[in-house]
């Protein structure tokens, strides 16, 4: 099986319904990807496949024959986002970080803050209430805080 | 940056030569003996452990307060999920495709803490004259407020791998407490062998890694010790649900005596938790739910009444806040009730009753001037315009609700002198080190002590290295629970860092290294000396002080489904000084969110003494689009006795968001006492009052039960 990962074409040997998730961490030794549910719920595991973010422990190996994955490894270590996560403290105990960030990046340049709540739906964060993760977000793209102004009390929070 | 690159090494991603995994073989029932155990596969290649295998000299336990919970079964079963037997494989899909058939003589099992008769512990606090008090009372109201389990939901679950390593084991781990799971593994393997616990990079706590690894750690250390290979443990998702700690369900009564203007003249409390099988923490738990039972009022007469009962479920544990939650949520939405019953503004009334400095606690604990009660809802108030978009809220259709509560910060009474937590500071060629064995889980120790010790040696904090969390390494500086890691172990490390830097002089650290070789300063925590506990009776300073928070909930209902839509949150905490101002806010922020996962949606459906709702498909936690704008704002009245003036901070914010939004569902005329507050709650409460307390069984058991609906009242 054939495939594009973070740049380079790789060849796995492997059941076609084998996890991605498993391929990823067993087989081609890259434990940034991380399994928190195994259910695609939580997101924790999401990978790029062409560009979209996707559940890597529902995705069997098949799909991705022939196609473009990027994982966190893929984007280096000095990354925009992955500065960003660490500056505004979106990234608490990280374990959802790699996924918060490839999701963060599939939404394209300057997200609304409806956009990023909308795209990051699918990613769980326990630790943070997610506002750190907008304001990471949003500290990249340079966009400050889209939410109209409260009428009572002037914030632009609301 | 490690965390942002994937390159943070957590349990799972670590690999060793030889490496096995195991996998726990747990009953099914809730009670009753084992008669036969019987391997049905064939069991070349596998290491298979159970009771008999644990070492002489050793002992059969998880040690932790009182040494009743076995590390694996012998006879009899006390709960669904307790395990029986272990299994190490190299191939992870062979380990799974091995079936043990497990025979029982059942036992009938007790699941109502309240139908419990098997008492865990009890607790009485008893401040002034009760009667007296109630016959001071205009009015007394009395109430019954209910809280559900809650699961922790860290989004790495618990793992851990055993080394063999000279007689005994090497232990890495996901661990809140490192040395926690090296003393059970020295109880457990007896006292001689060799133990060495490392913590990895650890994806969330919330007190689920408090007490928990240690089983996990006997665990894999018996499938290494047996088998010689390193053995990885990894619960998946339904297992870590299942099996593991939650918080602890409760039943709180209030009685209460005013006067026609609003003053309370008497408390009467009764506090019961479900503790589940075995004892863990649930002590401890009942202790600190008790102390803070009474809330952040005033009231010359008070009884506190506790109980945790055992039943027939997995235990439940530590969970950040450690039973204040429970209790702050039962008196926030009472003072709520009382406001209504008197037809007096909940914010005066409040206000009215508040703590100040100078007034006593329930313990008889007298507050000193770092006591920010009223400045706090003063400052809730004024900031999310809860006045004015209360007022309009008839047009707006919107609930407002608040709530004041405190949180004592470290361990509870002498707790902490018992404890004699110690930490270090060293200066090295390249600048200084700190080493503690408190734990990073994502609440930023690391980055919060460094820059402790970087002020306090007046050092840039890039030249402060923290140690490795290994307890061969880094000395006891206690668990890294009860929001005490940035007050207590930060003040040791302070001290430490102040006497450093006295030594250096006028040189820096790597000049002082190089004329005088290496510099170690190891000190052992000390409570302040006015602090007086007295254990029996309840009696005298709880803690040694007390962060306060405040919030205001504003949220909406959904008209069809009954669905509680939280839009906004305010959060005001006053913690003395906060440390790091990012990482403190972001501790509010999340521990607000988790609150009102609490309050609205987080319902564990238990049947037959097992969660249900073991995933995280059917049991979920609040996403993006469910969490509201949490603002935060942080307030600094210092604590003398904190370093730099900080006090706790980790589990306040999570005891205010269940009451305020409930308060806020008051608001809007529905007799909403109880979370979870899912749609089915609402719904009946808002029928009739009746008819919630006809189906209090929907907190635990969920939806399952047939024929509710708001007609069957």
């Amino acid at each position: 099986m054939k495939f594009t990962l973070n740049g380079s074409e790789v060849t796995v040997e492997g059941h076609p319904m084998a996890r991605l998730l498993d391929v990823l961490r067993l087989d081609l030794g890259l434990t940034g990807t991380k399994e928190g549910c195994g259910e695609g719920e939580c997101g924790a595991c999401t990978v790029l496949v062409d560009g979209a973010p996707v559940c890597s422990c529902l995705e069997p190996l098949a799909h991705v024959e022939g196609r473009d994955v990027t994982t966190i490894e893929g984007l280096g270590d000095d990354h925009p986002l992955q500065r960003a996560f660490m500056q505004e403290i979106g990234a608490q105990c990280g374990i959802c970080t790699p996924g918060m960030v490839l999701t963060a990046l599939s939404l394209g340049p300057k997200p609304s803050l409806a956009r990023i709540r909308e795209g990051l739906a699918g990613n769980l964060c326990r630790c943070t209430g997610y506002e750190a993760i907008y304001r990471a977000i949003q500290s990249v793209s340079g966009e400050r805080d889209h939410r109209t102004p409260d009428a009572d009390t002037g914030d632009p929070r609301s | 940056m490690g965390k942002a690159t994937g390159k943070a090494l957590y349990a799972d991603d670590l690999t060793f030569p030889g490496m096995l995994h195991g996998r726990t073989i747990r009953a099914t029932i809730p009670r009753g003996r084992i008669t036969g155990v019987r391997l049905d596969f064939d069991a070349a290649g596998f290491t298979v452990v159970d009771h008999r295998d644990i070492p002489d000299g050793g002992r059969n336990i998880v040690s932790l307060i009182v040494d009743d919970q076995p590390c694996l079964v012998e006879r009899e079963v006390r709960h669904v999920a307790e395990p029986v037997l272990l299994l190490a494989h190299e191939s992870r899909e062979a380990l799974l495709a091995a079936r043990v058939h497990l025979e029982y003589e059942e036992q009938p099992p007790v699941f109502d803490p309240l139908a419990s008769d098997a008492v865990l512990k009890e607790l009485l606090i008893e401040k002034g004259d009760l009667a007296r008090g109630f016959e001071r009372a205009d009015l007394v109201v009395e109430g019954t407020y209910r809280t559900g389990h809650q699961e922790h939901v860290y989004i790495e679950t618990n793992g851990v791998v055993a080394v063999p390593e000279r007689d005994g084991v090497a232990l890495y781990g996901s661990i809140q407490c490192p040395f926690y799971v090296d003393r059970a593994l020295r109880v457990m393997l007896g006292g001689s062998r060799h133990v060495r616990v490392v913590q990895t990079e650890t994806g969330g706590g919330f007190g689920g890694k408090e007490e928990y690894p240690s089983m996990l750690a006997c665990h894999a250390a018996l499938l290494a010790l047996k088998s010689q290979r390193p053995v990885k443990i990894i619960y998946d998702r339904v297992e870590d649900m299942l099996a593991t700690t939650k918080r602890h369900p409760s039943v709180i009564r209030h009685r209460t005596g005013l006067t026609k203007d609003g003053r309370i003249t008497a408390m009467d409390v009764d506090v019961v938790i479900d503790g589940g099988a075995y004892v863990t923490l649930s002590p401890v738990v009942l202790s600190r739910g008790g102390i803070h039972a009474a809330g952040p009022y005033r009231c010359a007469n008070t009884r506190i009444r506790g109980r945790a009962m055992f039943t027939n479920t997995p235990p439940n544990g530590a969970f950040r806040g450690f039973g204040a939650p429970q209790t702050q949520f039962a008196m926030e939405v009472h003072m709520e009730r009382i406001a209504e019953q008197l037809g007096m503004d909940p914010v005066q009334l409040r206000m009215k009753n508040a703590l100040r400095p100078g007034d006593t606690t329930a313990t008889g604990q007298t507050l000193a001037g770092d006591c920010s009660a009223q400045r706090v809802l003063r400052e809730a108030v004024k900031r999310s315009g809860y006045r004015r978009k209360k007022a309009r809220a008839g047009t707006s259709g919107r609930g407002f609700g608040v709530a004041l509560f405190y949180h004592g910060s470290g361990f509870t009474g002498s707790g902490e002198l018992k404890l004699a937590s110690r930490a270090a500071v060293e200066v090295t060629a390249t600048g200084v080190r700190l080493l503690v064995s408190s734990t990073e889980i994502g609440q930023g120790t690391r980055t919060m002590h460094a820059q402790i010790v970087a002020d306090a040696v007046g050092v840039p904090y890039e030249q402060v290295e923290v140690a490795p969390v290994d307890t061969s390494i880094v000395p006891d500086s206690g668990p890294t629970v009860a929001s005490r890691t940035c007050m207590v172990v930060g003040r040791i490390l302070e001290r430490c860092a102040r006497e450093v830097r006295e030594t250096l002089g006028d040189l820096t650290p790597q000049q002082y290294f190089a004329a005088h070789g290496p510099l170690r300063v190891e000190k052992q925590h000390e409570p302040p000396g006015w602090l007086t506990w007295d254990e029996e009776r309840y009696r005298g300073d709880a803690y040694a002080t007390y962060a306060w928070g405040c919030n205001v909930a504003e949220i909406e209902i959904q008209p069809d489904t009954y669905e509680i839509r939280p839009i906004r949150v305010t959060a005001v905490a006053d913690i003395g000084k906060a440390i790091h101002p990012a990482l403190a806010t972001g501790q509010v922020e999340g521990g607000t969110a988790q609150g009102i996962g609490f309050a609205t949606i987080e319902q564990v459906v238990m049947r037959n003494g097992a969660m249900a709702n073991a995933q995280l498909t059917n049991y979920t936690i609040p996403t993006t689009l469910d969490t509201p704008v949490i603002d935060v704002v942080l307030l600094e009245n210092p604590f003398p006795e904190g370093p730099f003036g900080a006090k706790g901070l980790g589990e306040l914010p999570i005891d205010g968001p269940a009451p305020a939004i409930v308060n806020a569902v008051r608001s809007l005329g529905i007799d909403l006492r109880e979370v979870p507050a899912t749609p089915e709650v609402v719904m009946l409460a808002a029928h009739s009052r009746a008819a919630v307390e006809q189906h209090h069984d929907l907190l635990t058991y969920g939806a399952a039960l047939s024929g509710v609906s708001p007609g069957t009242s």
